[in-house]
């Protein structure tokens, strides 16, 4: 519900906030390449970082209850239905700006230095402008057509920047895999889409404004919106890697590290949580799509965090961590939290990021090599990486007073208050199996000796500033930009208090404050258990690495082989879809399509050589025939007469 | 029966005859000669129809010119192997020829006999009313017709003018 | 008076026997002839109308009809001379290069 004293201002700068870098992309598209590579990178990150400086500024422009809006054209008007180019900034569009252009900002900074000897240099930051440039689209569109345009958009942005070393073939694949399963769960959101539209056009209503659809929601039955979210959530489920759809996320690895920062983990893949934000007042209104979000969210997490305690590629391991991550927020979106759900957004972009753009500075060191069996003992050598992503791994595994301790304990506390006791305890274990994962993945890298072979211990060095800078400022943010969201026992939830208006007061759970620290406390018992159990396995000396094929025991297998969820979607569902493909391409298109075709054609030859006969030539042949027609009239007048 | 009918019927079947001579006659000398027979026998009929001129010319134009033109060039060209006739080709075309026949003769026996001519004078037929008719209300055909005989002229001059080096018989 | 139909009646027989003459007649010129005697078979309609009409435009129609046929004829016999010079046979079924 809109609260009362709901304004609304008009603002021309909105638009410039996506324009800027659309307007960078183009200007590398044409001239980047003969600016040269300094040219070209700094435009780029300059025209994020203007983004940033704007969206800075609005942030402080915004109306504490209302929304900033700018319409830019009207694009579709139909009879009653009318969507335009517009954009609209409130609350929490404003926190999704701030990560996009914020972290943004410092992943192109890092990838002058990451890809500076990468003859795709200019390449790179056009498709990475690009992507920015659909995923503010995204975030501030006014209405859902205009988002899905810019849903659209970055995954498209996404599959150019998974393959975006071409010549491998691999990496070529694993485009074409994201973007085809994403495309799957576009087929749901399309659907919903139409299904809205129509479902408040037959009551007289045309129009996909969030604002418009908002006022308007008791024009649709409950059976309807039930429909309209599950196939919402679909949509999400293929662009936030919940299950089923995941199975794109691992294999975007194969682009390059800030890619993974960037899309896989800080926003794109936020996309699926902040659409639901958005469309929350339709949510609300479907307990049944709710309550199978947060069995989905809680499911994904755990699920993909027994993956990652086995993996030994290390953009591996985090990105199954990301797909953990994504599942707490749509645990959290499940419990109608919504506003956890993007605290956990918002903090977890700083400290993955922060985690990718380290193990990109780890596999630049090391020349290539991602295979953490191979690693070791890099802390001594790469000291500003080391500290930086150990930071980050207390983050993410929730030690107390980082980004992560706050917003994780807070989506789990919701879970806990609302007595959904199995999620909740599905949502601690896995935190526990976070902070193995993540303590395995740091103990292997940094610590003990190193592992790989003398060429490359040569090689080690730690990265340079302009890469290891972002990784500063993003642990800076891993610890202290949860401090906005503490619970109220601490100092108070300012992040709460922002997004109250937009997302109603959340309802007050009737529990002391000593239930919530036992919760807190519980928690930190587990992530500690889950410490010590890394620590002795992977961190005391002599360090123990992975272990060998011989002793891997059943379930080590089923984990480290992704439970082989591809090889079982490959047989249930790719395999029969092409071969009902070849038999269409095979049989269908050259035997009956063509067949018919090339049948009238052959037909008509046919009939032709017949007629043929008649040629002969022969020119008294000729008048015969010409006696015959006359014959034929003759009768016919004769007939007649 | 009068006079009139019965040396029209004994016109008819000699023209009938050699007709038939010229179709079916094997050297193509003969064939000529029938039919001049048939082009005299035919004029005679035309001048018992009340056309005097038109026979005279037909004798002097068709008879004279054209069938000497034809002798000439049998004679020019001089072939020398008879033809092979084939059975059903014949067979096929007698028997289309009997049909069209067939058709044509009961559609002009619709006419009543014994209808009698509009009018009969002396004059009509003769040169002067042919020659009135042909420069006064028929002038601009006679024009074009004489436009076309020059043009066949040219036309066959070309066409039968011997080649260089061509070696044509005689 | 010799009733009108029985020119008609003839007309039509002797070109019938035209006909048949340019059907089958292996022969150029004899097929030639054959349409010269359709041609008569046409004036004799003609001049036989004219009479029962009263009216010369029959004459006059057959006076064309004989220019006409004299113009074709001379044509028809250098086309002929002209395709001996290149074929050295006067049989129609050996020209048939029109052939599909």
């Amino acid at each position: 519900m809109v609260s009362a004293e709901f304004s609304t201002v008009a603002s021309d700068l909105l638009r410039w906030i996506p324009l800027i870098p659309l307007c960078a992309t183009v200007l590398n598209l044409f001239w980047g390449r003969a600016w040269g590579n300094r040219t070209a990178g700094g435009l780029a990150c300059a025209a994020v970082g203007a983004s940033f400086a704007i969206a800075l500024y609005l942030f402080w422009q915004l109306p504490a209850n209302g929304v900033l809006r700018d319409p830019v054209y009207t694009w579709i008007e139909s009879g009653l239905f009318k969507v335009n180019v517009a954009f609209q900034v409130d609350a929490l569009t404003a926190a999704m700006l701030l990560i996009v252009t914020g972290i943004g900002f410092l992943i192109h900074i890092y990838s002058l230095g990451y890809m500076a000897h990468d003859e795709g240099f200019v390449r790179f930051f056009i498709y990475l402008n690009l992507f920015i440039f659909f995923m503010l689209l995204l975030v501030m569109a006014d209405n859902l057509l205009l988002l899905f345009v810019g849903w659209e958009g970055v995954g498209l942005c996404s599959y150019l920047l998974i393959g975006f070393w071409y010549r491998d073939i691999n990496n070529t694949i694993a485009g074409n895999k994201a973007f085809i399963v994403n495309r799957i769960g576009d087929f749901g959101f399309i659907l919903g889409i139409f299904l809205l539209v129509t479902g408040l056009g037959r009551q007289g209503v045309w129009t996909l404004d969030f604002l418009e659809l908002q006022k308007h929601t008791e024009l649709l039955s409950p059976a309807m919106i039930g429909a309209i979210t599950l196939l919402l959530f679909i949509g999400a489920t293929g662009k936030s890697a919940q299950i089923p759809l995941f199975v794109w996320l691992p294999d975007a690895m194969a682009g390059p590290t800030p890619v993974s920062a960037l899309i896989h983990a800080a926003t794109m893949v936020t996309a699926g949580v902040y659409m639901t934000a958005r469309l929350h007042f339709l949510f609300v209104l479907a307990p049944a799509t709710l309550s199978l979000i947060a069995w989905i969210g809680a499911a994904t997490a755990f699920f993909a965090a027994t993956i990652a305690l086995t993996q030994n590629d290390i953009k591996k391991v985090l990105a199954y961590s990301t797909i953990s991550q994504l599942g707490y927020m749509f645990l959290a979106v499940g419990m109608a939290a919504f506003s956890a759900a993007i605290f956990h957004v918002f903090t977890h972009a700083f400290f993955k990021a922060c985690l990718f753009l380290g193990s990109g500075s780890v596999i630049h060191a090391l020349d290539g090599e991602q295979d953490m069996r191979k690693m070791g003992g890099l802390n001594s050598r790469m000291p500003t990486t080391y500290w930086t992503y150990l930071i980050a791994t207390l983050a993410i595994a929730g030690a107390p007073f980082s980004a992560g301790f706050f917003s994780k304990d807070l989506i789990l506390w919701e879970a806990f208050s609302r007595g959904a006791m199995i999620l909740w305890g599905i949502g601690l274990i896995t935190a526990g199996l976070t902070a193995f994962y993540m303590f395995r993945q740091l103990f292997m890298v940094f610590h003990g000796e190193f592992r790989g072979d003398d060429h490359a211990k040569a090689h080690l060095h730690e990265s340079p500033a302009v890469m290891t800078f972002p990784l500063v400022i993003l642990a800076i943010g891993s610890i202290f930009a949860g401090w906005v969201g503490a619970p109220e026992y601490l100092w108070g939830s300012r992040w709460e208090h922002w997004l109250q208006p937009m997302f109603g007061a959340v309802a007050a759970q009737e529990s002391s404050v000593s239930t919530e620290v036992l919760v807190t406390v519980l928690t930190l018992a587990v992530v500690a258990v889950g410490f010590y159990w890394a620590y002795a396995k992977y961190g005391r000396a002599p360090a123990k690495g992975a272990p060998s094929a011989a002793e891997q025991g059943f379930l080590y297998r089923l984990s480290l082989n992704k439970y082989y969820i591809d090889e079982i979607y490959d047989y249930l569902i790719v395999r029969p879809f092409t071969g009902c493909s070849r038999f269409f391409a095979e049989f269908v298109d050259p035997r009956v399509i063509d067949g018919a075709v090339n049948g009238v054609a052959a037909i008509a030859r046919g009939l032709s050589w017949v007629w043929c006969g008649l040629q002969t030539g022969n020119v008294q042949h000729y008048a015969t025939g010409l006696l015959v027609g006359t014959l034929a009239l003759l009768a016919y007048f004769l007939g007649q007469s | 029966m009068n006079a009139a009918t019965v040396i029209f019927l004994i016109l008819a079947t000699l023209l009938v005859i050699s007709s038939l001579m010229v179709v079916f006659l094997r050297r193509v000398v003969h064939c000529a000669m029938a039919l001049v027979t048939a082009l005299l026998l035919i004029a005679i009929l035309f001048i018992s129809l009340q056309a005097p001129m038109v026979g005279v010319l037909q004798v002097m134009v068709y008879a004279g010119a054209i069938m000497v033109l034809f002798l000439f060039v049998i004679m020019f060209l001089n072939p020398g192997v008879l033809e092979q006739p084939s059975v059903a080709w014949w067979g096929l075309a007698v028997v289309l020829s009997v049909l069209l026949g067939a058709f044509l003769v009961p559609l002009f026996s619709q006419y009543e006999p014994g209808d009698n001519p509009v009018t009969s004078t002396e004059l009509f037929g003769s040169p002067d009313v042919l020659a009135k008719s042909l420069f006064g209300e028929f002038v601009l055909p006679f024009e074009i017709a004489s436009v076309l005989l020059l043009v066949a002229i040219i036309g066959a001059v070309v066409l039968a003018k011997r080649e260089h080096g061509s070696d044509g018989a005689a | 008076m010799v009733p009108l139909n029985y020119y008609l009646i003839l007309s039509a027989i002797v070109f019938s026997i035209g006909v048949v003459g340019v059907l089958i007649r292996r022969n150029l010129i004899v097929v030639l002839m054959s349409i010269e005697l359709m041609l008569n078979a046409v004036n004799l309609t003609f001049i036989a109308f004219a009479r029962h009409l009263g009216s010369m435009a029959g004459q006059v129609a057959v006076f064309f009809v004989m220019a006409v046929a004299a113009a074709e004829a001379v044509i028809g016999l250098a086309i002929i001379i002209s395709v001996f010079r290149q074929t050295r046979t006067l049989d129609p079924q050996n020209m048939q290069l029109l052939k599909w």
